[in-house]
């Protein structure tokens, strides 16, 4: 029985089976796909290679197709090497985390997770502590399957789609699954992980997509910034022993319910919070003028 | 309630900025492709909806000119589509309409081959990078291009249904979904076929020579 839909599922699996997440996510994949174990680690594999890709051709600076941004990346970074507020290794996860939507804004290849709008937070994150802790790249190919575990269930019981639910559906979720995956990577147990996912995704409820010009850069990139610190943070509240005081499953169902009241304005449709700026509004014309 | 595969989660490598703007056009484009039977020597585009009107800064276009040479959603040589289309002389165009679409991201993709025969295909990017073919030379149709999918054009009499799908079962292909349409009784109709194994380039040419009432199969 290697099915699980919800958190409290998952739980029992890892405790029945002594196994953490990602082994808890192999077991149901291979089950679902007929592919073996060898099969599903490589494709798995190349979500890596193309992730770290990302980062490091982001990190060059790259403009976007519209102009509007590119070169934030590489700015943070080159700040993160001094003495950041943030200190060094958050910094450099922020400045990942932008550098893989900056050059999905430049037509560069990246990979979803759970979605291209916040496709810098799982990447950024944990390549940084990677570099940082000296963990190898079997390690963050084997916590990538804990952060579809925990994507998969908020994907199943509510949505990762801004136009459904807001940035917190998207950005929300990916700092949720980027924390999970901290957690076990740093030795956490799945209890822990499912802490910090729970604690993630709280922090953000309400988090409204507006995307400026209806384009995947602004706000965007810079939440994605916040997604990954939101990730580190949660994930060291985690393994300090911090509980979340609402379960997983249910901070999901409220993610869930926020969405659904919130209005379409502030669901991805570029007419609400930032996108109906003046400045917001100016840039929107500016563009259909060029085309 | 629907359950995901850990790679709908993580994944789909693409190229940016959007799975529906950027990676669907391309997913759209390349099955249009091949239901041109890969013999293209132009191609015109028009867009409805918000393809139309944030389709430029998606870069909605690169990708159906990428998809439409036979590029997949994440190859990194999208961005150079206009070019890549010169280097082959490939004439391509764009019209923009402000006509309703059955859904806001939504392409109609017309080519012409060697001979000068057109094949127009309507297709709507659905999110997530995933893709519905909803017409082909004005029939409608219903293709997501998830499976390996056999479309066979056919005048519309008894028997031809059942000796295509005899083939089928003969080689063990399994028929996930299956749909006819038709413009009349006894005119032009198409079968989409969706099967879990592909079907090789041998058992489409048995198919094609089963009857003269088929008149062409491909595969998507």
């Amino acid at each position: 029985m290697v099915q699980f839909q919800t958190g409290i599922e998952l739980l029992a699996l890892c405790e029945e089976h002594s196994i953490p997440i990602s082994e808890a996510m192999i077991l149901r994949e291979m089950h679902n796909s007929e592919l073996s174990r060898e099969d599903v680690c490589a494709e798995m594999r190349r979500n890596l290679i193309v992730m770290r890709e990302s980062v490091e051709n982001g990190l060059r600076g790259k403009r976007s197709i519209s102009g509007l941004s590119g070169g934030d990346a590489a700015r943070l970074h080159q700040y993160a090497e001094a003495s950041p507020l943030l200190g060094s290794s958050a910094a450099h996860a922020a400045a990942a985390a932008m550098a893989v939507v900056e050059i999905n804004a430049a037509m560069g290849r990246i990979v979803a997770a759970p979605t291209a709008g916040a496709s810098g937070i799982l990447p950024g994150v944990l390549f940084s502590v990677a570099q940082e802790r000296g963990f190898e790249e079997h390690a963050i190919e084997q916590v990538l399957f804990t952060a579809g575990a925990v994507g998969g269930i908020i994907a199943s019981n509510a949505t990762i789609a801004g136009a459904d639910g807001g940035c917190q559906a998207e950005t929300g979720a990916a700092a949720s699954m980027a924390a999970a995956a901290l957690v076990e990577l740093c030795g956490g147990t799945p209890v822990m992980a499912l802490h910090a996912a729970a604690i993630a995704l709280k922090n953000v409820l309400g988090l409204v997509c507006d995307p400026v010009a209806g384009l995947v850069e602004c706000p965007c990139i810079k939440r994605n910034a916040l997604g990954a610190i939101n990730a580190l943070l949660a994930a060291d509240l985690a393994l300090a022993g911090v509980c979340s005081m609402i379960p997983f499953d249910e901070v999901i169902h409220a993610m869930r319910a926020v969405g659904i009241a919130m209005r379409p304005e502030l669901r991805e449709t570029a007419m609400g919070g930032l996108a109906a700026t003046p400045t917001g509004r100016a840039i929107a014309q500016k563009l259909r003028n060029n085309k | 309630m629907q359950e995901y595969s850990v790679f709908d989660i993580i994944g789909p490598r693409m190229t940016g900025p959007s799975s529906s703007h950027t990676a669907g056009a391309c997913k759209m484009a390349y099955i249009a492709r091949h239901i041109a039977g890969e013999d293209i020597k132009s191609a015109d585009f028009t867009l409805y909806g918000s393809f139309a009107q944030t389709g430029a800064g998606h870069g909605t276009d690169k990708a159906l000119i990428a998809g439409i040479m036979g590029m997949h959603p994440d190859d990194a040589d999208i961005v150079n589509a206009y070019e890549r289309a010169k280097e082959i002389n490939l004439p391509v165009t764009f019209h923009m309409s402000e006509e309703d679409a059955p859904h806001p991201n939504t392409a109609r993709i017309q080519t012409t081959d060697s001979n000068g025969n057109v094949t127009e295909v309507l297709g709507a990017s659905i999110g997530g990078g995933n893709i519905r073919i909803l017409e082909i030379n004005r029939l409608e149709v219903e293709i997501s291009g998830d499976y390996p999918t056999l479309i066979i054009q056919y005048r519309d009499v008894p028997g031809v249904v059942a000796v295509v799908t005899h083939v089928l079962a003969q080689h063990h292909i399994n028929i996930a979904f299956m749909r006819v349409f038709r413009h009349g009784k006894g005119a032009d109709a198409y079968m989409t076929i969706e099967t879990d194994q592909s079907v090789n380039i041998k058992i489409r040419e048995i198919i094609k020579n089963l009857s003269d009432e088929i008149t062409t199969v491909f595969a998507v």
